[in-house]
Order: structure tokens, then C-alpha cells, then sequence
């Protein structure tokens, strides 16, 4: 069971994608060469400012928007949290109501208990049993003090798509009856996931925020972009310079920057045919999983998903095991499991569909990518059920394919019948 | 020196991932716990058959929503252990960590029952080679387990006197926090009071006297589980 002998497969591109040889082409340059800082005035400096307004540019036109609506982040998290506490602390004496949701990435959900700190009112809206949230859901939580909605665009764990133009549609109207429309609520997207899938036209979604990352597109890691549409102000969260029009001091990334502009270009060119193409193997494996081992059940929407994400828990088994197995095997993947997070706590999106923790404790998710081929499918679909035949045998529980509380709660006796699953009591 | 002796240099638990001390692959676990992991033994493949086992019990991490069940075979004789078997609904480290200890308590002809109980997680630790520090919960679920296990061999055999329950005490009654919350928190690496007042804000602004019994149970089980 060597490292050396077995051809990896990896199958947890929602984690991170290896940097693309024509990406690290275009940064080249940009770290030796074209070191210049892009304030300066003199050559050196004006070569890296066309290097990043090049890249601002590109980026803008993607996303269908102005150039001065683009800021360079270091990432995902940054830009999310940027997003959220840069409109908070801007709009607090609108209304210190905010919108969100219970399937969010911990990069929103963490600020929004941060935000809860300093005294916003913060609403989760639940998700259906498909993990996808009803537009009419957020529409009846608005209120005339909410400044802000944040919807992520894509599930990172279970890849479920919002319908993001809709809400937007909802968010707007509401908007338009208020007398002071620079009062809010805007309407902020995580969308790292979808980027290099999904359609990142922001006059198509409707937002007036989203965020993207590099190292989810093939792209380098360290670097994002946030848009914030005309208009709409933000509180920096960074002082100390006024880069990026005053709202992220620092020097700029420039290196990382033009990486992340070349990384969605070229996503965003070969979206369709990737797209297609890994959609095919998704399908194949999830219909391979779910019919060739017993006792599994789909995470998520199983049409509106997006076409590289397999979430499926094998009932009755834990998920570091399968991690552990898989990975002796060769292949990468993911758990929902509490065994496998720092806190302890199993996955809040499997929860958040309504499944008793067994059902996060047995989540794997696959997600693929550009490397993937019809052959690391098969591989899968051959190695999975394997593992799975083995790890049942170790099991003592057998759980109700319906279930919607514990299996043993007799096991727990003793303990108050408390179990950790997100401050939630199972009874 | 056997290689398990080598590798158990590392009694607690450790910050960081385990490095491999021959080949200096990383690896979360040690090679013991992997060996233990993809081979457990002891482990129950089919349903007990009637007559053979005299005492069972089943148990579950409040920590992380593990489960274990245990059955055991005892010499009413010698009350020595003949056989322990195990399954379980956890990770790695819960399967590799019952794998070890159903071997400790069968070994060179079983311990009695009253010797198996004296087994703490630190000697399954120490045979294991270590875990990571948030990992070591798990090897706890299978002394609780045999606890269970055990009570339910007094219980059949009319010795009531010898069943231990593990009771939970409130201790800041404000917050409803138990002995048992005290021990969660001291299981997930709190070893002081300020850790386990920023776990579980417990006895935050009391009078000393309650803080000194915090204390107390602190290292009551840091010593139980850390030794």
C-alpha cells in the first residue's frame, strides 16, 4: 500500500485545484522580472499597473461589470468576510438586520456570528430536504431594518445551486418600495464554488456583492476577487493604504492577480465543454454508487447541482474510515463526518437537510475535476464497495433509511442523551 | 525492544501529525493504529450467537456521535476474560484504539475482570503509540464500553455491589454544567481552568471554593486519562 506504486486519483477539487501549467505561465513574469510595486510612478511601477488593470479588466468582463467594481482579495474567506462586515459596519444606521442561510460556507456563517457580537439581528432561512432554499423563504424574512441577504451560488459540501436570480428579483422589489433605496438590503453571493461551472454574469444574477477564489479554478492560491456593485459602499477591513479604490490597503498581488484573471478566463472559456464533460462522469458515478451499494443516499438536489459534486452517505458506516481505506487505495475524497473536523462537530450542511448525525457522520463527497477520467470512476465504483462491505461489518448500527432522529439513543444513556451536532439535542 | 516498544515513546497526545520514524512519512496515525485500523482484531463478524457471551454493553461519544458494542465472555470461575469482541460506528482512531485494547484484555490468557476495569486510556495510548490530541476521546470509548460491558456481567451474576455508574454532578448550576461536561472538556485537551472556562465558560465569576472543586475534577481526570 505504497504511495509509489498506486496512480492517484483525486477526486476533492471543492478543496483545492492544482495550479494549471498556463496559468503559472502567464505569473511567470510577474515575480522576478515585473516586480515593480503598481504605485509607483516610474517604470517598473507602471508595467505592474498595467499588469493588474489588464487584469481587472479581464475579470470585469466576465462578470459583465466595471472595472471599478472589481477588488483583488487574497481569497474566498477574505472576500466573504470583507463583504459582509464592510456592508454591516457601512449600513448599521439603516437597520442592523441581516438574511442568510443555514447551508453557508463557516466563512460567512463565522462572521455572521461575529456581526451577532456587535449587535446585528442575524436570520438563517433553512434549506429544503434537496438543499436548496425557497426564494418566498427569504422573501417572507425580509424586513424593513434587513441591509443585507448572503446566499451562497453553489453548496460547497453538496453542490446545490440557489436559485440566486430569483431571490435577487425578490430582494429588489422589496427594495423598491423603501423610500431611501440606498438602504438596502443588498445581496451578496459566496460564489467560489460555481466559478468555472456556473454563468458569473453578475446583471444575470442580480447581486450586488460576489466573491470568487483562485485555487477552486485551477488558479493559484493566496488570491480572489470580490465585486461590489456601483454605488454600494463597503467599510475596509485593511487600513494602511489606498489601494484598490480605498478598500483593501496592501500591495498589491501582482503575480496572483494576473493568475487569478488568467485562471477564470480560460475556466470561464472551456465552461461548456468541461462542463459537460465531468457532468457525464458525475452521473455515472452517482448512479453507480447508489445502485451497486445497498443503503446509500444522495446528498442534495440531484439535477440542480453542480455537474462535479457526488455527495452520497453509505448508511451504518463512519467517514474517516472510508477517507482512510480510499486513500490506501489511492483515492482523495472528503467526509461530512465529525471525526475528521478540528471541532468535532459533523457537517452542518448534511444536518441542515433535516438527517440525523449518523447521515453527516457516513457523507463522502467526490468532486472532480479536469484531471478526472472515465477510467478513476470505474476505479471508485469497483474499490467503494469493497471498503464499504468491510467498514459495515465493523458497525454495530443499522439506521432508518428515513430516518429524522438518532439510531441508539439507548447508547448514550448516562450522558443526558446529548450528542454534539451543532448545539442541536437529539432526544 | 519490539517495534510496538519503539513506537510508544509518545504517551499523550500529540499537536502535530505523526511523522513515520523510519521512513519520515507523514501519517496521521502511527503505524500501529494503522495496523490495528486495516486489520482490527477481535472484531464480532456475525450476530452473537445465544451462549456465546455472558455480558454485552453499548456506548456512544456524546464528543462526536461514535458508537461502541462490546461482548464478552467470562470464566465464572476465575473471572478471568476468555474472549472480548467489538463493533463499532466510529473512525480510525475508535476502531484501531477497541482493536488494542480487546487485545490487552485477552492476552496471555485474559485479565480478570477486576484487572481489565485498572486498564486506562493512557495504557491503550501508550500500546498504540499515541493519537492526536483530539483523537484521544475515541480510545475512551472503549473503557466506557467495557464499563457498560462489565456492569452488565455484575448485574447477571448478582453482584450489584460492584457496578459503577458514572453519575453526573452539577457543578455550576447556572449554566447546568456537570462533572461530565468537566470531563468532555478535559478528553478534548482542556488541561487547565482557563481552557475549560473557554469551553464551557464554566464558573466564570463564582466564589473560589466552586473554582477549586473545578479544579479538583480537572485534574482528577487529566490524571485518569492523562496519568
Amino acid at each position: 500500500m505504497s504511495d509509489k506504486v498506486i496512480k492517484r486519483i483525486y477526486m476533492d477539487h471543492a478543496a483545492s485545484t492544482p495550479l494549471d501549467s498556463r496559468i503559472r505561465v502567464a505569473m511567470d513574469p510577474y515575480l522576478e522580472e515585473e516586480f515593480g510595486n503598481p504605485g509607483a510612478l516610474y517604470r517598473e511601477g507602471r508595467r505592474a499597473k498595467d499588469a493588474l488593470e489588464n487584469a481587472r479588466e479581464s475579470v470585469a468582463g466576465i462578470l459583465n461589470a466595471d472595472m471599478s467594481e472589481i477588488i483583488f482579495t487574497s481569497g474566498g474567506t477574505e472576500g466573504d468576510v470583507l463583504a459582509l462586515t464592510g456592508i454591516a459596519r457601512m449600513y448599521a444606521n439603516y437597520g442592523k438586520h441581516i438574511i442568510s442561510t443555514t447551508i453557508e460556507h463557516h466563512a460567512v456563517l463565522h462572521t455572521l456570528d461575529v456581526l451577532k457580537k456587535e449587535g446585528f439581528e442575524i436570520t438563517l432561512v433553512e434549506v429544503g430536504q434537496n438543499g436548496i432554499v425557497n426564494p418566498q423563504h427569504i422573501e417572507d424574512a425580509l424586513r424593513p431594518d434587513t441591509i443585507l441577504v448572503s446566499v451562497m451560488y453553489a453548496n460547497n459540501e453538496i453542490g446545490t445551486i440557489q436559485p440566486l436570480a430569483e431571490i435577487a428579483r425578490r430582494i429588489k422589489k422589496f427594495r423598491d418600495t423603501k423610500t431611501d433605496k440606498m438602504s438596502g438590503p443588498f445581496f451578496h453571493t459566496d460564489a467560489c464554488q460555481a466559478a468555472g461551472y456556473l454563468d458569473l454574469d453578475v446583471k444575470n444574477l442580480g447581486v450586488d456583492l460576489m466573491v470568487m477564489n483562485g485555487s477552486k479554478i485551477y488558479g493559484p492560491k493566496g488570491v480572489g476577487a470580490l465585486y461590489v456593485r456601483k454605488g454600494v459602499r463597503i467599510k475596509p477591513m485593511f487600513f494602511g493604504g489606498a489601494q484598490e479604490g480605498k478598500r483593501r490597503a496592501g500591495t498589491e498581488n501582482i503575480s496572483g492577480i494576473v493568475g487569478f484573471a488568467e485562471a477564470l478566463k480560460i475556466a470561464n472559456d472551456e465552461r461548456d465543454e468541461e462542463g459537460a464533460r465531468v457532468k457525464n462522469l458525475r452521473d455515472k458515478l452517482i448512479d453507480g454508487i447508489l445502485k451497486i451499494i445497498p443503503r446509500t443516499v444522495l446528498n442534495g438536489d440531484r439535477d440542480l447541482r453542480l455537474p462535479n459534486n457526488v455527495n452520497i452517505s453509505i448508511l451504518d458506516i463512519e467517514g474517516e474510515g472510508v477517507i482512510l481505506y480510499l486513500d490506501s487505495y489511492g483515492i482523495a475524497c472528503s467526509t461530512g463526518s465529525a471525526c475528521t473536523s478540528e471541532s468535532l462537530d459533523p457537517s452542518h450542511v448534511i444536518l441542515a437537510l433535516g438527517r440525523p448525525y449518523e447521515y453527516a457522520h457516513a457523507s463522502i463527497r467526490f468532486t472532480l475535476g479536469r484531471s478526472t477520467t472515465r477510467e478513476d470512476v470505474d476505479r471508485v465504483l469497483e474499490v467503494l464497495p469493497r471498503v464499504t462491505e468491510t467498514l459495515r461489518k465493523i458497525s454495530p448500527i443499522k439506521v432508518d433509511i428515513d430516518a429524522k432522529s438518532m439510531s441508539h439513543p439507548e447508547a448514550f444513556a448516562g450522558e443526558g442523551l446529548r450528542v454534539k451536532a451543532k448545539s442541536k439535542n437529539y432526544k | 525492544m519490539n517495534d510496538e516498544q519503539k513506537d510508544s515513546k509518545n504517551i499523550k497526545g500529540t499537536d502535530i501529525d505523526v511523522i513515520n520514524q523510519y521512513t519520515g512519512e507523514k501519517w496521521y496515525y502511527t503505524d500501529i493504529v494503522k495496523e490495528h485500523f486495516f486489520k482490527p482484531r477481535n472484531l464480532l463478524l456475525e450476530d452473537p450467537s445465544d451462549n456465546a457471551f455472558n455480558a454485552t454493553g453499548m456506548v456512544g461519544s456524546p464528543a462526536c456521535g461514535d458508537m461502541m458494542h462490546m461482548w464478552m465472555r467470562v470464566d465464572p470461575t476465575t473471572e478471568r476474560i476468555q474472549d472480548l469482541k467489538w463493533k463499532t460506528f466510529g473512525c480510525g482512531s475508535a476502531i484501531a484504539a477497541t482493536s488494542m485494547y480487546s487485545v490487552m484484555l485477552t492476552e496471555n490468557g485474559g485479565l480478570s475482570v477486576a484487572d481489565a476495569l485498572k486498564v486506562k486510556p493512557q495504557h491503550i495510548m501508550e500500546r498504540l503509540g499515541g493519537l492526536p490530541n483530539r483523537k484521544i476521546h475515541c480510545s475512551v470509548l472503549a473503557d466506557k464500553a467495557f464499563q457498560k460491558t462489565a456492569n452488565d456481567y455484575f448485574r447477571k451474576t448478582g453482584q450489584n455491589q460492584r457496578i459503577v455508574i458514572e453519575g453526573a454532578r452539577v457543578i455550576d448550576e447556572r449554566l447546568n454544567i456537570t462533572d461530565k461536561d468537566i470531563e468532555e472538556a478535559v478528553l478534548e485537551g482542556a488541561m487547565t481552568l482557563e481552557d475549560v472556562q473557554k469551553k464551557l465558560k464554566v464558573g466564570v465569576g463564582m466564589q473560589t471554593e466552586a473554582l477549586v472543586e473545578i479544579e479538583q475534577l480537572i485534574r482528577f481526570y487529566s490524571e485518569k486519562y492523562y496519568g
